[in-house]
């Protein structure tokens, strides 16, 4: 794939949050766990999230050691690993569901397999595979001008995080250097469906987005159509992961229309909710 | 690398962004980023006000039982039949090995923070002895991470934790051992960080994790040049430490590192065999990655996952190593080498036969090769080991692991 200005891939992103703006709608980012249960049902669920109604996808990376993953996410990084899932193969589920699905695909992966692979050759891969960037979670902004530098270069996001603990000056700087948009954690803690919003967070997404540009989607504990209207009212999009995830695995061991009609099911309630949100 | 004619002397690291050399750095989730400043403001004030130095020099002393003493291995000198080896009796310190110098230190540091939990993790158990003995002694909350193919071998550390107070929470993904213990008390950290301290026990983790671990443990160094200057009026020739994470070698090399002439040899697990996942040596078969927060040399498969390692010690039981070892490693200045699972229990046997001393296996790596060396060397020279702990913790895994050499199995 060349990266001619015509076809940056993080203008994916951006095309897709002005359509968005002009429809008066807001982002459902739903998180899926590369290969569980395996390569072709993760392929799947990605063109039925698609299909479903998601403005984009986060595909996650399994990675053996994920300090910023809950229960339920470590879990599904555990089972993929364990069926021999390979870098490769993570970029061949990424370029079999971009080459059918509308909305674009980023990677969540941890620096360590983005170091041991080589910045170079893992942006090249990601590029090949038709993926729009990267989140990732461990790579906080004093570590992070190589893999920025490689990434404006080859024209993909590099979605920074802010987190409840971040103070204010540092989240500034930090959505100075987000790409394609900026993730709000919501809570400190790892992932995990929570019951309830965290208090404050209405108010630390309004004031983040009187500092900054770049559209702003909240992950972490995310699970439940009301919390992700509430969210939406203020935000620009939420990330649903665990919750996904879990249902996923819960299905897993049922015909794959089942699995696939428990995930559109799903996914279509989250992206109605967002849709109701506040323009 | 040093351009320079003049070089820095290599103790002058890690620079401001927590680099030793290449090495080490600071990768981890945005959530812990506050703390991990927090961290490096109260060290930078803890090391500026008198009366803290005060404070940890008093608790060492007169609670630790510091300074340890510096004793020559008379038969065991006599049984290698070359060198003299002399053993820095870091086994002596209170709770039995030299973990308890980081947890004094860094308790002194989470109050001056205000934060009034504790969490560690632990592999052989002695880090999380000596977190719980600190929470004790100051009056702190203590949560204990540790695999639990860890809690089953070391049991009476386990015991000794929970009489002191301590909950330990047995850790029950990946391998169980110290690297998923470790995994587990970052989790608990990104949801507590606000008012919890995370206790990292070795010289491993996200700066400034590496430093002060280093600087709290270094007095076994500078204890060691002192008394070696007082009992035999010069600096040893060689100095040997286990490594696993690399706290005890780290805080007897580094008062040694702008010492050229003593050579620092660091001794790794070997484990059953130099094939992937029978040993734990990063240094003697990894390569530069990143785990746990920090770039150092990891063993790593092609994609960058974690390898599973073996080691019959559960403290050196641990796929990654301090990046000041590593730094040490590429400059140069420190021999990393590796012992057995079988050369370590046997240099069990024979220091408790020929000393009357119990040594941790862990220790015990690092006494094979000193047994070993020295049988190679003049009886001028005079080699000092780095005796990190006891290892009455080790006793029924041991009697464990004969019985099944007795019923044919392998130990």
């Amino acid at each position: 794939m060349t990266t001619t200005a015509a076809t940056r891939p993080i203008e994916r992103l951006e095309a897709m949050f002005a359509a968005n703006r002009a429809a008066g709608r807001k982002a459902l980012a739903p998180f899926v766990t590369a290969g569980d249960p395996d390569a072709d049902i993760t392929v799947a669920v990605i063109e039925a999230v698609d299909r479903a109604g998601g403005s984009l996808c986060e595909l996650g990376v399994p990675y053996s050691d994920p300090i910023a993953d809950g229960q339920v996410i470590q879990a599904s990084y555990t089972r993929a690993l364990g069926k021999g899932l390979t870098l490769a193969g993570v970029f061949d589920i990424a370029r079999r569901a971009s080459a059918t699905c509308s909305m674009p695909i980023l990677a969540m992966a941890s620096y360590s397999l983005i170091f041991r692979r080589g910045i170079d050759r893992f942006v090249a891969d990601a590029l090949a595979a038709g993926l729009t960037g990267f989140v990732v979670p461990d790579l906080p902004l004093e570590e992070s001008d190589d893999l920025d530098t490689a990434c404006r270069r080859a024209g993909l996001a590099l979605v920074r995080l802010v987190t409840p603990t971040t103070p204010p000056e540092r989240a500034e700087a930090i959505a100075r250097k987000s790409t394609g948009f900026l993730y709000c954690v919501s809570v400190a803690g790892v992932t995990g469906a929570r019951a309830d919003l965290p208090p404050g967070l209405v108010d630390r997404v309004a004031w983040l987005k009187s500092k900054t540009d770049v559209p702003i989607l909240v992950g972490f504990g995310i699970s439940a159509p009301e919390q992700v209207k509430a969210v939406c009212d203020v935000a620009d999009g939420v990330i649903v992961g665990s919750a996904l995830v879990r249902r996923i695995a819960e299905h897993a061991g049922q015909p794959r229309d089942a699995l696939l009609t428990e995930v559109g099911c799903y996914v279509s309630e989250l992206a109605a909710a967002a849709r109701r949100a506040e323009p | 690398m040093v351009t320079s004619s003049v070089a820095a002397p290599l103790s002058n690291v890690p620079d401001a962004l927590g680099r030793f050399g290449t090495f080490g750095g600071r990768y981890v989730p945005e959530t812990l980023s506050a703390a991990l400043d927090q961290l490096e403001r109260a060290y930078a004030e803890a090391g500026a006000d008198p009366s803290f130095a005060a404070e940890l020099d008093g608790l060492l002393s007169a609670f630790v039982g510091r300074p340890t003493p510096l004793l020559f291995a008379q038969r065991l000198t006599k049984l290698a039949g070359g060198a003299q080896i002399w053993l820095k009796r870091e086994d002596l310190s209170h709770t039995g090995a030299h973990k308890i110098n980081n947890t004094l230190g860094q308790g002194l540091l989470a109050i001056r923070m205000g934060k009034k939990r504790i969490i560690a993790e632990t592999g052989a158990g002695q880090h999380g002895v000596a977190t719980a003995t600190a929470c004790a002694r100051f009056g702190l909350e203590c949560v204990v991470y540790m695999g639990s193919e860890d809690v089953r071998r070391q049991a009476p550390n386990v015991r000794n934790m929970r009489l002191m107070g301590a909950e330990v929470r047995p850790v029950e993904t990946g391998s169980r051992t110290l690297r998923d213990a470790i995994n587990d008390a970052m989790r608990d950290w990104m949801g507590s960080v606000e008012t919890t301290h995370y206790i990292i026990g070795s010289v491993v983790g996200p700066h400034p994790f590496p430093r002060i671990v280093r600087d709290f443990q270094s007095v076994i160094g500078r204890e060691t040049i002192a008394m070696s200057r007082k009992q035999f009026g010069r600096l040893p020739d060689t100095v040997v430490a286990c490594v696993g994470g690399g706290s005890n070698a780290a805080g007897m090399f580094f008062p040694f590192v702008d010492h050229p002439e003593v050579r620092l040899v660091g001794v790794e697990a070997g484990g059953r065999s130099g094939q992937a996942g029978d040993h734990a040596a990063s240094l003697s078969y990894g390569s530069p990655g990143i785990l746990h927060g920090s770039l150092s040399y990891v063993l790593q498969d092609d994609d960058g996952q974690t390898a599973d390692v073996h080691s019959v010690s559960a403290g050196l039981d641990y796929p990654g190593v301090g990046p000041e070892h590593s730094y040490w490693h590429d400059m140069g200045r420190v021999e990393y080498t590796s012992v057995t699972d079988r050369e370590a229990l046997d240099a069990f046997d024979t220091v408790a036969r020929n000393e009357g001393i119990l040594s941790a296996l862990e220790t015990s790596h690092a006494l094979a090769w000193a047994v070993r060396e020295a049988a190679t060397r003049s009886p001028d020279e005079i080699i000092v080991v780095c005796l990190s702990g006891r290892g009455d913790k080790d006793a029924a895994e041991i009697a464990r692991l004969r019985g099944l050499a007795a019923d044919g199995g392998t130990a």
